[in-house]
């Protein structure tokens, strides 16, 4: 016993700094912020009542849940492919798949965002070329729009959604698989009936960690929405440094918060911390 | 393999298969029969499991055909062939309730929704699983799994179960129990049945026939008596129980059977010495030989020391030395034992003629 008490203080010593720099740059300025909430410009409840009432605020709050659930499917859906891929193929094709998840980390979040816009701009490189082999004759509008910023965000977002996914495919048992072949079932029946539901944990993992992500997501949004697709980020933004309405920017920031918490405390309840990793 | 509720009948022949430089399995040929139960036997690494994979599909032989019922079946894949199975550690769906596992096959088969339900309940009853239906595998016991995945393997009458030693993780009085329900279960369902193990008494206990297996080598197949008390080297006779060996000299038939010199005593054997002349190895198993105060005219006997003791409640395990050193045990009465020891330890050993039998000399 007495080797795990030091050993767990040990931790908590390892751990110390991490925490007193949370404490210190996070917690402490939220707890402002929660109380800025409550008492601009005037003490009261005031800023959650025009919350509810507000239809921009709302307006704002039902697109970032759309576009947040949109992205969370397609970004799981396609991480769910190339994970497969990465843990289950062949040598080479591991190599390729592990490459496409690494690389995207190397470049900043900025530059993708603008690298999207060159691609998906009225005169980006995919509307030139459908227009030059005479496919559409007016370029789409493929950018400063929902769908681009769908776009943006699963691009950025798939690598993150992988990590959940392949620890879920690593530690199933293969011999499972073996089984339901044995018993006759085709290699399809088998990934459906016995491959995916053994990796629910680790979809249910990947899917909240996008979720949480695309919640607050702000660089991609604001670049790629061009101020026509504004997500609640930008919305906080946009009250604090221009408005300035500080106390609504505030309460919108609190019920951001309590809401990702709220699915956080859901996610922990269904999947052990071990398997998001 | 392919028709339902029909034992099947297999062929393997000149069966091989390497992992890179690693031969796991050479020049097989081996006839299983309908509704046989055979045992693959042998220490680990030594090519049963690779062959019962070979059977299910899983892995391709890089030599040799496989038939099932006269077709050639080695080029079919696992999903085809339907060899019922029952894995190390069991395998089952672990998100899918005892009912949904069992059905799995059915559902496969695309079988109606009456008739899962009927044969599902069937199986249920059959492997003593009523009220654990709705139940996931997580919450059974050992046992209980083990249970599930028979019932699963069965379900959709294979023509051959294919069981890779389904027992090794079950303690002792719990295998007992469930050797005792496979045996009941082969009866009952007819079907063929070919079991992997390492543990030799489960093998002799369990099987119509054991295949003996070491280095990627079938050595050995026949029934348990056969293979215990006949064995056809040095290795099978070792790796099925405990044996005495003891040098022989100036073999040669006599009769019926055989006679050669067995430290400087005539002995005289039942088995004929066809594959061996001259220096032999005489094998006697522990409880075939017996104590005596002297050996009586014709009869085999050597004389020896006893040195140790171990009681084991039903009997004693004795050990003694030859005149000419060489060490052996033998199983005898617990009062025998005691009288050997205090009698100034000199004693006769002696066995009857049918249980002794010839291995060449060295090797394996």
């Amino acid at each position: 016993m007495r080797g795990t008490l030091s050993d767990r203080m040990g931790a908590a010593l390892l751990m110390a700094p991490l925490l007193l720099f949370l404490v210190l740059a996070y917690a402490w300025p939220f707890l402002g912020v929660v109380k800025w909430s409550f008492t601009l410009p005037t003490p009261g409840l005031g800023q959650y009542q025009a919350l509810l009432t507000d239809d921009l605020v709302q307006s704002v709050f039902i697109r970032t849940l759309r576009i947040a659930a949109i992205v969370t499917v397609v970004s799981v859906a396609a991480a769910y492919a190339i994970t497969v891929v990465w843990v289950r193929g062949s040598p080479a094709q591991r190599l390729i798949a592990e490459f496409c998840i690494l690389v995207p980390f190397w470049i900043s979040v900025l530059t993708r965002a603008f690298g999207w816009v060159a691609l998906l701009s009225n005169r980006g490189l995919i509307n030139t070329w459908l227009q030059s082999i005479g496919f559409i004759s007016e370029p789409l509008a493929l950018v400063r729009n929902e769908f681009g910023v769908i776009v943006g965000m699963t691009h950025f977002l798939i690598p993150f959604a992988v990590f959940p996914l392949a620890s879920a495919m690593r530690s199933l048992d293969e011999r499972v698989l073996l089984a339901a072949r044995g018993l006759g079932s085709s290699r399809m029946r088998t990934f459906w009936t016995v491959f995916v539901p053994m990796t629910r944990s680790g979809i249910i993992g990947s899917a909240m960690i996008v979720f949480v992500f695309s919640l607050g997501f702000f660089v991609t949004p604001a670049i790629l929405g061009g101020g026509r697709s504004v997500m609640i980020a930008e919305l906080i933004y946009l009250r604090i440094f221009q408005s300035p309405d500080w106390g609504l920017g505030a309460a919108i920031s609190v019920v951001l918060v309590v809401f990702v918490g709220a699915l956080m405390a859901l996610l922990f309840r269904h999947v052990k911390p071990k398997h998001l990793v | 393999m392919q028709q339902p509720g029909r034992a099947a009948e297999i062929k393997a022949i000149g069966i091989g298969k390497s992992f890179g430089s690693f031969r796991a399995l050479d020049n097989l040929t081996l006839d299983i029969g309908r509704g046989e139960f055979l045992t693959l036997l042998g220490p680990s690494g030594s090519g049963k499991t690779t062959f019962l994979m070979i059977l299910a599909g899983f892995v391709q032989p890089t030599e040799g055909r496989l038939f099932s019922d006269g077709t050639d079946i080695t080029d079919r894949p696992a999903e085809q062939r339907a060899a019922g199975m029952v894995f190390q550690g069991y395998a089952l769906f672990p998100h899918m309730s005892v009912e949904a596992n069992i059905a799995f096959p059915l559902k496969v088969r695309k079988k109606s929704a009456t008739e899962i339900r009927k044969r599902v309940g069937e199986m249920i009853e059959r492997v003593g699983l009523v009220g654990h239906e709705k139940k996931l595998p997580s919450q059974l016991s050992g046992g209980q799994q083990q249970r599930v995945a028979l019932a699963r393997a069965l379900v959709f009458e294979p023509g051959v179960l294919l069981l890779d030693e389904p027992f090794s993780a079950l303690d002792k009085s719990l295998r007992g129990q469930m050797q005792a329900e496979m045996k009941r279960l082969h009866q009952e369902t007819g079907t063929t049945f070919v079991f992997v193990t390492h543990d030799q008494s489960e093998a002799l206990a369990l099987s119509s026939r054991v295949a003996i297996f070491n280095h990627g080598k079938l050595l050995q197949v026949g029934a348990p008596d056969d293979v215990y008390d006949r064995p056809d080297n040095r290795f099978v006779a070792e790796f099925l129980g405990e044996i005495n060996m003891l040098p022989l000299k100036g073999v040669k038939p006599a009769g019926h059977g055989s006679t050669g010199l067995c430290e400087d005593r005539a002995v005289s054997m039942h088995c004929k010495a066809e594959k061996v002349r001259g220096d032999a190895i005489l094998a006697i198993r522990p409880e075939h030989m017996s104590i005596a105060r002297e050996a009586a005219s014709g009869e085999n006997g050597i004389a020896a020391t006893a040195i140790a003791s171990t009681y084991l409640g039903a009997a004693t395990k004795l050990d003694l030395t030859t005149r000419q050193g060489a060490k052996v045990t033998v199983s005898v009465p617990n009062e025998v034992a005691a009288a050997a020891l205090s009698k100034g330890n000199s004693v006769w050993l002696t066995w009857p003629a049918e249980k002794g039998f010839l291995l060449p000399e060295g090797g394996q």
